[in-house]
C-alpha cells in the first residue's frame, strides 16, 4: 500500500461505501456530540418520519450555547435571555429523554461547551470520526481524531443512520519547526497561522499539524490550534497522537481500561501519517519567529504582532474592515482602550488558559471602567479552578467568575457588549457584531486578554512584564 | 425538497468578500426550534438600523434588488459557523441561488441539502457579474450554465450528486437509509476489530 496520512488512514477506516463520482461515500461516524442550538430541528424530522436514532450510545449531549452563566436563583430559576432561549434548552432535554440519549445535563459535573467535555471525558479519542453541528468540532482533531462540523440537516442523517455522505476533501500539512519562545501560547501561533494562509486558504482541506512545535504542545494548546481550523475554511485540523495524547487520556471515564487500554495505544501507535507520505498542500512555519499576536480587524486572518502597527489597508474590504473597529492603518495597537474582557469559549477556557490569565491578574485590580468575564469551560473545569483558588484571584481583582457555557464567544445567551465597545477576546471570531451588534472584537491568548484587563488598554504582555519586575 | 432545474431571475450584489453566516444570521436568533421564517432576520444588522428601519445602503434594499432570487456575492461567502439557519433565512428570503469566486464548505453543503443552489465560477467572470447587479440570468442546473442577456454563457461545475439531488428532489437521508445492510454490515466488522485502520470499502 503507498503511504498513507492519518487522515486517509481514518477515513478508510470509516468508509461504510467508497465514493464514485456519480455518488460521494457514506462514511460512518464514531462519536456524535450535540447541544441545544443545532439539534431541535433534526429531532423534528425524526420524529414525523417514525425514526429512531440508531446509536444513542455513540451520541452525547450538553447543554452550552443558549445557557445563561449567572447563577440559579434561591428556587432553581435560571436567568435566561428569552422564554425561547429556556425552551430550546428543555427542548433538548425532552429530545434527550424521547431518543434514549446521554445528556450533561444542569445536574452534571461534566456539562459545558461541547468540545471541553468530549476530552474531559475521554470521550474524544484517536483515530474517531467525530461530528457536530458546531464550526468548532475540529477541535476534537487535538487527538488524532477526524473531527468536524456539519449542519442540522446532517445532524439528522447521523442520529438517523450513524453515517454521512462524504467526498473525501484534500489535505494540507502544516509543519510548525522550531520552538515558541516563552510566553507565546498556542492561541498566538494559531492566530499566525491563520494570518498566514487567510480565511479562506483551507477550504476544501483537512489540515494536519506537525512538526517539533506542535508535537512540544500540551493538549490543552494543540486543542486551542485545531480549535481555529474553521477560521482559515478548513473542514477540520488534527494532529497525529503521542504519549501526550495517551497520558492525557488514560483514566478518563470513557476510555478503555486494562487490556484494551494497551490494544487501543498499540493501534493508536499506527494512526500517524507514514513517511512519504502526500499532501494537496504544504505549508511550513517558524514556530521561533512568533510573538503575541492579536486580530484587528472583522476576520481572524486580520491578525498582526501586538507590537507592530496596525497594518494600512491594502483594499476596500480591509478599509471597511478598519472603519468598523475604528482603527487607522499604521495606528499603534497598544494603548487602544478597551471596554470589556472576555476569556471563555472552546478555544481558550479550559483549566491552563484560566492559569495563564491568573498568574497576570493575581494581586492585580482590573482597570477603571474594564468589564471583566471569565466564563470556564465545564463544570468540572470551573471546580478545578475553584480548587487552586483562581475563582478568588478573580474576583479579588474585580473580574464576575461565571458558570460554564460558550457566554460572550457567540453571545446567545445575553452575554454580549455594548454597540462600540472594544472586547479584547480569547474566543475564535472577530466578525461584526459576532459580541452584540457594533461591537468591536479583539483576538487573543488569555495572557494578552489579562495583561489588557489590568492595564485598561491593549498591552504587550512582554513589556507589562518588564515594567511590573 | 422541490425539484428545481431552472433558475430565472434578476441579479442582487453583495460585493463584499468574506461574508460569514453571524451577518448572514446573527447568532441571537438561533434560539428558534423552527426551520421556518427566518428570512426576517437575514442580513438583520446589515439590513435594518438600529430603530428597526430598513438601512437605504445595504444593496439588497435598494430598489432594482427587489424580488431579485439570484445573489451575487464576494469571494468566500458563508464562511464561519456551521448553522443551518443561514440557507434556511436566505431561502426564506426569497434567495434561490448563490454565485460566487468561492463559497465556504460547511455553508455550501448546508444549502444543497435545502435546494439553494451554490455556485462557484472563476475571478474574472464573478467580478464581471457583481459589477453589474439587476441583469437576468438564467441558471440551467441541469447544464451547469449560467445564461447572460448579451447571449454568452458561464459554464459552471457541480458535484453530481448534488445536481442530481437538486434536480430529482432526492431526499438524502432516504438515499442512507437504503444503505442499512451496508451500516450494519460495517458495525458488525467494527464491532470484532474495533481500533483497525485497515480500508473499510
Amino acid at each position: 500500500m503507498s503511504p498513507r496520512t492519518i487522515i486517509d488512514k481514518i477515513w478508510d477506516a470509516h468508509q461504510v461505501r467508497a465514493e464514485s463520482s456519480d455518488t460521494p461515500g457514506i462514511l460512518y461516524v464514531d462519536l456524535h456530540l450535540i447541544h441545544e442550538v443545532t439539534t431541535p430541528q433534526a429531532f423534528s424530522e425524526l420524529r414525523s418520519r417514525g425514526l429512531k436514532v440508531r446509536c444513542p450510545e455513540r451520541v452525547l449531549a450538553t447543554l452550552d450555547h443558549s445557557t445563561p452563566t449567572l447563577p440559579a436563583d434561591a428556587e432553581g430559576r435560571r436567568p435566561y435571555v428569552t422564554a425561547e432561549a429556556r425552551h430550546q434548552v428543555d427542548q433538548l432535554e425532552a429530545n434527550c429523554q424521547e431518543f434514549g440519549i446521554e445528556l450533561n445535563g444542569w445536574s452534571s459535573e461534566h456539562r459545558g461547551i461541547v468540545h471541553v467535555i468530549g476530552p474531559e471525558l475521554g470521550a474524544t479519542q484517536p483515530g474517531m470520526t467525530i461530528v457536530c453541528g458546531d464550526s468548532h468540532t475540529a477541535t476534537h482533531g487535538a487527538f488524532g481524531a477526524l473531527a468536524f462540523g456539519i449542519g442540522t440537516t446532517e445532524v439528522g442523517h447521523v442520529l438517523a443512520t450513524q453515517c454521512l455522505l462524504q467526498r473525501k476533501p484534500k489535505s494540507m500539512a502544516i509543519h510548525v519547526e522550531g520552538k515558541l519562545r516563552p510566553g507565546v501560547s498556542a492561541k498566538d501561533l494559531i492566530l499566525h497561522i491563520i494570518g498566514r494562509i487567510g480565511v479562506g486558504g483551507g477550504t476544501g482541506h483537512v489540515i494536519e499539524y506537525g512538526g517539533p512545535a506542535i508535537e512540544a504542545l500540551s493538549m490543552e494548546e494543540r486543542m486551542t490550534v485545531c480549535n481555529m481550523s474553521i477560521e482559515a475554511g478548513a473542514r477540520a485540523g488534527l494532529i497525529a497522537p503521542d504519549q501526550v495524547t495517551f497520558d492525557w487520556l488514560q483514566g478518563r471515564p470513557r476510555t478503555p481500561r486494562g487490556a484494551d487500554w494497551e490494544r487501543a495505544v498499540a493501534a493508536w501507535r499506527t494512526l500517524a501519517s507514514d513517511a512519504g507520505a502526500r499532501y494537496d498542500n504544504e505549508v511550513h512555519v517558524d514556530a521561533s519567529a512568533i510573538g503575541p499576536t492579536i486580530s484587528y480587524g472583522t476576520h481572524p486572518g486580520m491578525v498582526t504582532p501586538i507590537a507592530a502597527a496596525i497594518p494600512a489597508a491594502r483594499d476596500a474590504q480591509e478599509a471597511k474592515a478598519l472603519a468598523y473597529m475604528q482603527f487607522d492603518g499604521g495606528q499603534a495597537l497598544t494603548g487602544q482602550k478597551v471596554d470589556v474582557v472576555f476569556v471563555g469559549s472552546c478555544t481558550n477556557s479550559r483549566l491552563s488558559d484560566l492559569r495563564d490569565a491568573a498568574a497576570v491578574m493575581r494581586g492585580r485590580q482590573v482597570a477603571d471602567g474594564v468589564r471583566v468575564l471569565i466564563v470556564p469551560g465545564s463544570v468540572l473545569i470551573k471546580r478545578e479552578a475553584e480548587a487552586e483558588g483562581l475563582d478568588e484571584i478573580f474576583r479579588a481583582a474585580g473580574a464576575e467568575w461565571r458558570e460554564a457555557g460558550c457566554s460572550m464567544c457567540i453571545g446567545m445567551n445575553g452575554d454580549i457588549a455594548q454597540p462600540g465597545q472594544l472586547v479584547v477576546s480569547t474566543s475564535n471570531r472577530n466578525f461584526e457584531g459576532r459580541q452584540g451588534p457594533g461591537v468591536r472584537t479583539v483576538l487573543a491568548s488569555p495572557r494578552v486578554a489579562a495583561v489588557a484587563a489590568i492595564a485598561g488598554v491593549i498591552t504587550d504582555p512582554d513589556a507589562f512584564q518588564e515594567r511590573a519586575a | 425538497m422541490k425539484p428545481l432545474n431552472m433558475i430565472r431571475s434578476c441579479t442582487a450584489s453583495l460585493p463584499f468578500e468574506n461574508i460569514d453566516t453571524d451577518r448572514i444570521i446573527p447568532a441571537r436568533f438561533l434560539t428558534t426550534t423552527e426551520r421556518a421564517g427566518l428570512g426576517r432576520y437575514a442580513f438583520n444588522d446589515w439590513r435594518y438600523h438600529e430603530d428597526g428601519t430598513d438601512n437605504p445602503d445595504f444593496p439588497l434594499n435598494q430598489a432594482d434588488a427587489q424580488g431579485c432570487r439570484i445573489l451575487v456575492a464576494g469571494h468566500n461567502f458563508g464562511c464561519g459557523s456551521s448553522r443551518e439557519h443561514a440557507p434556511w433565512a436566505l431561502l426564506d428570503y426569497g434567495i434561490e441561488a448563490v454565485i460566487s469566486s468561492g463559497i465556504a464548505d460547511i455553508f455550501r453543503s448546508n444549502a444543497l441539502k435545502n435546494g439553494l443552489v451554490t455556485i462557484v465560477i472563476d475571478e474574472s467572470e464573478h467580478r464581471a457579474l457583481l459589477a453589474d447587479p439587476g441583469i437576468e440570468l438564467v441558471i440551467d442546473i441541469a447544464e451547469g450554465s449560467i445564461s447572460k442577456p448579451d447571449g454568452s454563457a458561464i459554464r459552471f461545475e457541480l458535484d453530481r450528486f448534488a445536481r442530481h439531488c437538486l434536480l430529482n428532489g432526492v431526499d438524502q437521508l432516504g438515499f442512507l437509509l437504503d444503505a442499512d445492510a451496508d451500516i450494519s454490515a460495517w458495525e458488525s466488522r467494527r464491532a470484532a476489530n474495533p481500533y483497525s485502520m485497515e480500508k473499510a470499502a
